[in-house]
């Protein structure tokens, strides 16, 4: 697991508890997190990466999984 | 950890103040009465660039850190919490355009909200959808790849009755989108709200949208996005903004009791020489500063992008508009007769503060989700 994949899981799994979590599990599709932790997940990522989460980054599928936000800030930088 | 304002943040609280006392306060029982802010309030406020004060100046904006636009709401709620609400809304759909509108979006209307030329309002609620958002019924249904058309009727929407441009929300093939739209839109009627219990001025209306076309790219974020992050990118700046709004009631509650309590004598003595007036000074005062402080910590949060602001700003805003309630409800008692007239600003404070445990999220709400943030914080 790269540097960023556990920054990524370090901060999920403080909302998401007694749950396996691996890189492709899709956290909204499992019902794991409600909408302000969507909210809180956004402004992590901008925050812990230096990157803006933008309109045209608006899509489920950057943020299902730990490898689509791995994605998401690799394309950013 | 310092709490220290900067001098700049001193000379921003001193400049707000002045404008209070000067523009506000002195008429803010009129603005009650008549349930309108005047045109002329409205373009001083304006002149201050405090509707774009979240904004970057290449908008017209203030370009305000969130402490700055902190003491600017606490000092406009100690003067009257109508005018608070309404930079609040012009600074809620202004920050949501910045941060998730289209670049024509941006362009088009930002410096207008900015300057005050075009009035913006933010219409979530439906008469039979306030708290549970998710099942907002207004529709947006494709016409066509340019077009959509919006059904639905929003209630209780703050300055919907003179409003330009409406931040509106509804759902798109079943997926919460939120829209720009227009006041001249055909098919948009507005109808007056009024006899409100507080926050009076603030020019509420119902809206009716009846097969309003709207064309495809006055969505703000994509469909989907409407609720999350677009709504509560403007209702946590909303909260913010009430939470300090509920410092300065409290502030100006505090401040008119000790007037009061100094001056008004009964059995041979001022009203600040008996203990029971001291206890409900005393307590004013305590919960005042811890109310001050939870603002400055969600704010300083809020300024460093900490993923937990969100949260915080909640607990400020729960904390602060129950506490404005306590103070403003012992404010009218320390008063007696006096503070039940018409005339009195603590009756007036008091009917308002009663408003901000119920909008932008109850205190119900609000306890629901800081007990879910107790449990993720403090379990083992």
């Amino acid at each position: 697991m790269n540097d960023r994949k556990t920054r990524i899981k370090t901060f999920l799994v403080r909302y998401i508890r007694n749950y396996e979590l691996n890189d492709d599990t899709d956290i909204f599709g499992g019902g794991l997190v409600n909408s302000l932790f969507a909210m809180q997940l956004i402004t992590f990522l901008e925050k812990e990466f230096t990157i803006t989460i933008e309109d045209r980054d608006l899509k489920l599928d950057n943020f299902r999984t730990i490898n689509a936000m791995d994605n998401l800030i690799e394309n950013k930088t | 950890m310092e709490i220290k304002l900067s001098e700049q943040q001193k000379r921003n609280q001193t400049a707000f103040r002045d404008f209070v006392n000067k523009e506000i306060i002195p008429h803010a029982n009129q603005h009650d009465k008549e349930e309108r802010i005047p045109d002329e309030l409205i373009k001083k406020l304006a002149r201050k660039r405090y509707f774009g004060a979240v904004l970057p100046e290449q908008y017209g904006g203030h370009a305000m850190d969130y402490i700055t636009y902190g003491l600017l709401n606490e000092e406009l709620g100690r003067g009257c919490a109508s005018v608070r609400a309404f930079m609040m809304m012009q600074n809620m759909v202004a920050l949501t355009i910045h941060k998730w509108g289209s670049e024509e979006q941006k362009e088009r209307w930002l410096g207008r909200i900015a300057s005050g030329e075009t009035i913006a309002a933010f219409a979530l609620t439906e008469p039979e959808v306030g708290s549970d958002a998710m099942h907002i019924e207004t529709s947006f249904t494709d016409a066509d790849d340019s077009k959509f058309i919006i059904n639905g009727h929003k209630k209780w929407i703050t300055l919907g009755q003179i409003a330009d441009l409406f931040l509106v929300f509804g759902k798109k093939r079943g997926k919460l989108s939120a829209v720009l739209v227009e006041k001249d839109t055909p098919g948009l009627t507005k109808i007056p709200i009024g006899g409100m219990l507080g926050v009076r001025a603030s020019m509420l209306a119902e809206l009716y949208f009846d097969n309003c076309s709207v064309p495809q790219e006055n969505l703000v974020g994509r469909a989907g996005f409407g609720f999350v992050p677009v709504g509560i990118t403007a209702l946590n700046l909303g909260r913010y903004s009430i939470a300090w709004g509920c410092v300065g009631i409290g502030q100006a509650c505090l401040e008119a009791c000790i007037n009061y309590a100094s001056n008004r004598r009964q059995f041979g003595d001022y009203l600040k020489n008996h203990q029971l007036i001291q206890e409900m000074i005393a307590d004013m005062t305590v919960n005042l500063k811890a109310g001050r402080l939870l603002c400055y910590q969600a704010g300083q949060m809020q300024e460093e992008g900490h993923e937990n602001a969100i949260m915080e700003i909640m607990v400020a805003k729960y904390f602060t508009s129950k506490m404005a309630c306590t103070i403003a409800s012992n404010a009218v008692q320390v008063h007696g007769a006096v503070g039940c007239s018409s005339d009195s600003a603590v009756q007036r404070h008091l009917r308002d503060a009663k408003i901000m445990e119920i909008i932008e999220g109850t205190s119900q709400i609000h306890q629901i989700k800081i007990a879910d943030y107790a449990y993720r914080e403090y379990a083992e």
